[in-house]
């Protein structure tokens, strides 16, 4: 079978970049979903506090997502569930999707463009080096979601949360209110990688406690996981002596960060960046090979379902325009570069011709700073200068691009993106 | 009197420096949009929370449905709220926006649904 657009994904980003396409007159899409159903984590992250910016009212999680799925049944956006892309290749410019499921077995469809939106999975206790034997009771924070929101178990009656991500916030509340006792949240970094906000409305409510600069260092237990031992660590990230304190639990969550789900890309041969483990991406989000484009938690890892709607929307645009042939492929590409304490910039090139009126840049610093601000600048031309009370590396930044204002700049080779101190 | 409170209004999470005396005069400034003094108000006087949980369904393509308060209730009953929650067990099908629970603790506020479970 072929189609002129095949979308690997239908969570959030899948969905939007589905849409999308089908605003700028794509017709023959297919979405292909590895789930039972449409909408991906959303399904299962019931709190509140998605949509703000895309539906100017608060929904939950599988809300945001129901009201995603209605608009794809109402274009009449074809998609395919319980199905698992295992390859992408290159035949010519078309593309060669090989997916199976049970019905249909192993079979391949083609594509003129495909757009990736696998989201991303979480970092599993095996990436962390923590000793000990493998009781039952360690999951990771998802997978407890997971089992609490969707199965209507509780995974465990004392918990110790490690990582402070926002997946592991939501669920020392989440325990909370269900009735275990969560002893403490234990963050490595001296700042958390969650949302403010959530700082406040899942600990602080709850008067679970944040220890910054703390690991676990030891699980005990052999069938089941009797507690932990923590110890605050060093500016290099090492346990200091005489800091272990033993935490009684019989649960112990890893919320340790969440790692873009790039095999498929790889095996295509898309290159990744290291820094984000997804696709370097042009203006148009396109990563290296044409016509493939990524958008959503595969590309890299958002703090808001908002933004990846956005993202995905853009992705959809531009996979159209593409499939129209209306993009340039030969076109002059400016590096976008991040400097000062920008870790990485989505996209991280840009081909003036090829981009709209507006692009938005996201990024994300490495560290916290105050008072500072966020300098853009082409060639030698400060491009613009916005000040920030304060930047954190678990809020992602953006800035917009004005095609009119690149178009003056003469000689642009490169465009930077740094955190400059704030002299007043 | 002075607070700083983090709005929980959306994921911006302003930094709200409050100033408050006795009466119901408060200056708020640290916003970003007028969720801020909203927030800021209520946090002093009747700290609110919207609550999420989950419900048991019988004959559902899932074992549970999630819920939520359509508004937010008083803090301080988010436990008594989540009691009112595990005792009970409702028929699929449940649709996204049907009432479980009316006027929950007579807080005037509904509980409904927030996604669909289909009959098997």
């Amino acid at each position: 079978m072929k189609h002129d657009l095949i979308i690997i994904g239908g969570g959030p980003a899948g969905l939007a970049a589905a849409l999308g396409a089908r605003e700028k007159g794509i017709t023959d899409i297919l979405i292909i979903e590895r789930d039972r159903r449409l909408g991906g984590i959303l399904n299962q992250c019931i709190h509140n506090g998605f949509g703000l910016h895309t539906f100017k009212e608060e929904l939950t999680g599988p809300e945001y997502a129901a009201r995603f799925i209605s608009r794809i049944e109402e274009a009449g956006i074809p998609y395919i569930l319980n199905t698992m892309v295992i390859d992408i290749a290159m035949s010519d410019a078309r593309k060669i999707v090989t997916a199976m499921n049970e019905e249909q077995g192993l079979f391949t469809l083609e594509a003129d463009a495909v757009i990736l939106a696998m989201g991303c999975r979480e970092r599993p206790r095996g990436a962390l080096n923590i000793p000990g034997y493998r009781p039952a009771g360690i999951y990771s924070a998802g997978t407890a979601q997971y089992f609490v929101n969707v199965l209507g178990r509780m995974p465990g009656k004392e918990v110790v949360i490690l990582g402070s991500g926002d997946i592991g916030l939501i669920m020392a509340k989440r325990m909370t209110i269900e009735g275990a006792r969560v002893r403490l949240v234990a963050e490595l970094m001296p700042y958390s990688g969650g949302l403010k906000r959530n700082i406040v409305q899942c600990l602080n409510d709850f008067d679970i406690p944040l220890k910054l600069s703390h690991t676990v260092i030891n699980i005990h237990g052999k069938d089941r996981v009797e507690g932990v031992t923590i110890a605050e660590v060093d500016s290099k990230g090492k346990p200091v002596e005489g800091t272990e304190e033993y935490i009684s639990c019989d649960t112990l969550l890893l919320s340790c960060g969440l790692i873009p789900e790039n095999e498929l890309s790889q095996q295509l041969g898309v290159e990744l960046n290291p820094v984000t483990n997804g696709p370097f991406v042009n203006e148009s989000l396109e990563t290296n090979i044409s016509g493939v484009f990524a958008c959503g938690n595969v590309l890299h890892v958002h703090d808001l379902v908002d933004y990846v709607s956005g993202e995905a929307t853009q992705a959809g645009y531009n996979a159209a325009k593409y499939i129209a042939g209306k993009t340039t492929g030969t076109a002059k590409y400016i590096p976008i570069r991040g400097v000062n304490g920008v870790r990485y910039t989505v996209p991280s090139s840009i081909c003036i011709d090829n981009m709209d009126e507006r692009l938005t840049v996201r990024f994300r610093v490495g560290a916290v700073y105050k008072n500072v601000k966020i300098v853009v600048k082409a060639a030698d031309t400060v491009l613009m200068s916005i000040s920030k009370k304060i930047v954190a590396p678990g809020e992602m930044e953006q800035v917009i691009l004005l095609k009119n204002k690149l178009t003056e700049i003469e000689n642009c080779n490169e465009i930077v993106i740094g955190v400059e101190v704030q002299n007043d | 009197m002075t607070r700083e409170l983090t709005c929980i209004g959306c994921p911006m999470g302003c930094t709200l420096t409050v100033e408050y005396g006795d009466g119901t005069d408060i200056k708020v400034t640290g916003n970003t949009c007028n969720i801020g003094p909203q927030y800021a108000q209520k946090e002093i006087t009747d700290p609110r929370r919207i609550v999420t949980s989950t419900v048991r369904v019988k004959g559902g393509n899932l074992p549970v449905v999630s819920v939520k308060t359509q508004a937010d209730i008083p803090k301080k009953l988010i436990f008594d709220c989540i009691a009112e929650l595990s005792r009970i067990e409702i028929d699929a099908p449940v649709n996204i926006g049907d009432v479980i629970i009316e006027n929950v603790l007579g807080t005037g506020v509904n509980i409904v649904a927030t996604q669909n479970v289909e009959s098997v």
